[in-house]
């Protein structure tokens, strides 16, 4: 069940957008997120597509592929345009249902707003599809790192991270197991009322916890032994490289601000 | 081969909150390239005894020494550097994201540089055999795989000793002959000396000494051969015994000659055929 | 009860980029009352086939005869409750699925869930942590206090009050040392041979298979690659080392000793005790 979902996935391959910087694609992503905002026209919502769409072409990631993995947060998307079409009482009455009245720029926003929230989700999708989840911890630990100076605690933070990341699919496999073998021994997980389901679940987390406690525990004890004593004269191995494609990038993206400064209502 | 590199002086360890004792006067030598099997039953105080030689306990009363140090606080470091660790469970011990992370854990721990890193990454990997697996993530790796870039990771750091604390019990047979196979390579091309704790007889029968625990004391000590001379004795300590020697015991039980138990299953046939058969 | 597996298919994460073939054309048949063994490497697909025994996988071509109930491919399949108890299945490393406080109340789990009342539940769980070797003041202690063999113990007990018809055993015994193994090995029998209860064990290990099975279901690469007894199949040493298994240490052995002998024992021995027999016997005809 939890194969469909492609958020936080990455998948392998030897694109351009794969080859980019980590720090370059996550700074990217935290532009992006910003001058999405400034789109409030059809000229620059076709301009923020039309852009998303070379990303996607230029990562090599199948669109139906993206598309398909948007199902679990379409119903979010649709909400979203739900309320607004409702809820915005701007231009021309276009319908009106008893007390619903359907405004033009109730529409409009509607479509704006769902159109801003898929091209988020397909840009960071992007991001860790096709970034190995490792690459986009060290960026994040590169990008922070001069918090390290204000006592942040930025290299535990990231090596947290890490092994969080490491151990998503162990931990995934061990609930897919535990969830078989309760369901063997006649536990429902899939129907009865919601309180129901809430109990159903304790067999599953009880030894889900007591399982990931003992790992945390001997984890803890071969790090020691492999002579971890904290961040203080450690080395890295991954040693991340900016490219001049990471610069042409953000030079691209700066071009794309300005476009959608100028173009905006 | 008599280069003593741990030397353990009447140790007892207690641990909090328990009465009886995990190690009780426990004494022994370990010399410089023999591969030392250390069997007995689960709480016969093996992986106490594991777990002190890599300084995650300390002696409640006598000493430790390790490659010429004491082991105390404040040796536990440099002890580490000489002594790496593989343990039971394949992922527990796995840090890395993918395969040449977790290699170069240790390295980085250690503050080790980073061209001399890449190289002994490599280098490591490729005396276990996993040089196509660099970029591999652990989950996609069997558990013998797992277990030989837990190797790479303890070898890559230049260690003397190698300990393994039943390192192949949750393995498939397959996954054990991979790892047994890794170690055996490295205990004879490269000199490192192993220390591997186990309940798996057909392993400590691939050692060049065994010892063997039983209620935290050291019940006996030998070379295989004469260890598997104990049958039943062994049997009543909660172990097993290799295959030949089990066959020998019950072809003598059906009234066959055999002048001792083997555990070369050659040599039992041999044998066998020679006293019994020949005419 | 019997169950049969007809041309059965299936993939993991079927219709995403991360698709992967797990079985594909297995057929075989489970007889009633029988101890079946099911050996491969892993990765050999026999825990896919295991998963189907009770439809906690269902199949995505073939048919699946369970009873009289048949699952088939591209059906939805509604109230598998009745399969589940009566197939019950203990996981690799059991233990691992104890969650409630007392170790009475884990084994009431199933049995509660397939509507057995409470008052009933306890008194099948005394019997279950009785048949498993267990005292029976363990039944108001905490999983969690146990020793890990005892925690084995008392997750296999959990299946068992279910009484089910069919016992399928994923490596029951990894992990545990020679004595516990044989032990837990030997009340498998015991409840096949009295309670006519089907077992299959899915393993490793040539030696249990030699030693308690019936009959022998070899995988490969998510294929049946052979069926047979175990005097069949480990006759034919050469079809197991082809797909690279081992054979039992005894099967070995007796090879070993018939090159001396320059002919054959009459039989395939599939025990140490059953091969040392054979040799005695033979002592006393030559001499």
């Amino acid at each position: 069940m939890m194969e469909k979902i492609i958020f936080g996935r990455y998948l392998p391959s030897d694109s351009v957008v794969h080859q980019m910087d980590p720090r370059a694609k996550l700074l990217f992503i935290f532009i992006f997120v910003g001058i999405v905002f400034l789109a409030n026209n059809v000229v620059t919502y076709a301009l923020l597509g039309a852009f998303t769409f070379l990303i996607v072409f230029l990562s090599k990631v199948k669109l139906r592929f993206l598309i398909g993995g948007l199902k679990p947060v379409l119903l979010l998307v649709l909400f979203t345009f739900f309320l607004h079409v409702f809820f915005t009482k701007e231009g021309d009455v276009l319908t009106q249902f008893g007390f619903l009245t359907i405004y033009k720029g109730g529409v409009i926003k509607g479509i704006f707003i769902s159109l801003r929230f898929l091209l988020l989700i397909f840009v960071t999708s992007l991001l860790t599809l096709t970034t190995p989840p490792i690459s986009v911890t060290d960026g994040i630990e590169s990008l922070f790192g001069p918090l390290k100076k204000i006592k942040v605690p930025v290299h535990e933070l990231a090596l947290m991270m890490s092994i969080s990341l490491r151990f998503i699919p162990t931990l995934l496999d061990e609930t897919d197991k535990i969830m078989k073998a309760q369901m063997a021994r006649g536990a429902d997980f899939s129907s009865g009322s919601i309180s129901d389901r809430v109990k159903a679940i304790i067999p599953l987390l009880i030894p889900l916890f007591v399982s990931a406690f003992k790992r945390a525990e001997e984890l803890a004890v071969a790090m020691e032994a492999r002579g971890y004593k904290g961040g203080e004269g450690r080395t890295k191995y991954r040693i991340l490289r900016w490219s001049m494609r990471d610069t042409m990038a953000m030079l691209f993206l700066v071009v794309l601000s300005a476009a959608l400064f100028i173009l905006r209502s | 081969m008599n280069t003593i590199v741990i030397s353990i002086k009447g140790v007892s360890y207690q641990y909090p909150e328990q009465e009886s004792l995990a190690l009780n006067n426990v004494s022994l030598d370990v010399y410089k390239g023999e591969w030392l099997a250390i069997v007995g039953h689960n709480g016969s105080g093996k992986s106490t005894l594991a777990k002190m030689l890599n300084g995650l306990h300390y002696p409640s009363k006598g000493t430790v020494m390790i490659g010429g140090y004491a082991l105390n606080e404040e040796n536990v470091w440099s002890i580490r550097e000489k002594l790496g660790m593989v343990f039971q469970n394949p992922d527990n011990q796995f840090v890395g994201t993918t395969v040449q992370d977790d290699v170069a854990f240790g390295l980085e721990n250690n503050g080790v540089e980073h061209g001399v890193m890449q190289e002994r990454v490599f280098a490591s990997l490729e005396k276990v055999g996993m040089t196509a697996f660099l970029n591999q993530e652990p989950h996609h790796l069997s558990g013998g795989q797992k277990q030989r870039v837990a190797i790479a990771g303890v070898i890559a750091l230049r260690p003397d000793i190698i300990l393994l604390d039943e390192a192949t019990s949750m393995l498939d047979p397959l996954g054990r002959e991979e790892v047994m196979n890794t170690v055996r390579e490295l205990n004879e091309k490269e000199g490192l000396t192993v220390i591997s704790i186990t309940h798996d007889l057909e392993e400590a029968a691939k050692a060049d000494r065994v010892i063997v625990l039983n209620e935290g004391r050291l019940y006996t000590e030998g070379t295989p051969q004469s260890i598997f001379q104990l049958d039943r004795e062994l049997l009543n300590l909660g172990l097993g015994v290799p295959f030949a020697v089990q066959m020998s015991q019950l072809l003598a039980d059906a009234g066959l000659q055999l002048s001792q138990r083997h555990f070369n299953e050659e040599e039992l046939v041999s044998e066998l055929w020679t006293l019994n058969f020949k005419m | 009860m019997d169950i049969k597996l007809q041309d059965v298919e299936y993939r993991y994460a079927a219709g995403t980029p991360f698709e992967r073939p797990a079985i594909a054309d297995v057929s075989f048949h489970i007889p009633s009352g029988q101890y079946v063994a099911i050996i491969g490497h892993t990765g050999s697909g026999k825990s896919t086939v295991l998963q189907h025994l009770n439809v906690l996988l269902k199949p995505l071509k073939g048919e699946i005869e369970i009873g009289s109930r048949t699952i088939a491919a591209g059906r939805k399949e509604k109230n598998l409750k009745e399969i589940r108890r009566r197939v019950g299945i203990v996981f690799q490393f059991p233990e691992h699925q104890l969650f409630e406080e007392t170790v009475e109340k884990d084994i009431c789990f199933g049995p509660m869930n397939f509507g057995v009342t409470e008052n009933d539940a306890k008194k099948r769980a005394l019997e279950a942590v009785r048949l498993v070797g267990l005292p029976e003041d363990i039944l108001k202690k905490s999983p969690f206090d146990l020793s890990g063999g005892q925690m084995r113990r008392v997750a296999i007990a959990g299946v068992l009050a279910m009484k089910p018809d069919v016992l399928v055993l994923d490596e029951p015994t990894a992990g545990l040392d020679p004595r516990g193994r044989q032990d837990i090995m030997n009340m498998f029998t015991g409840l096949q041979k009295t309670n006519g209860l089907t077992c299959v064990l899915v393993t490793h290990s040539m030696e249990d298979a030699a030693r308690y099975a019936d009959k022998i279901v070899i995988m490969h690469k998510g294929r049946v690659h052979r069926t047979g007894t175990p005097r069949d199949i480990f006759r034919d040493a050469d079809s197991l080392t082809s797909v690279g298994l081992d054979i039992p240490e005894t099967v070995r052995f007796q090879q070993l000793f018939e090159k001396r002998l320059g002919r054959p024992l009459e039989k395939v021995c599939l025990t140490p005790e059953e091969l040392a027999a054979e040799i005695g016997k033979l002592r006393g005809e030559i001499s």
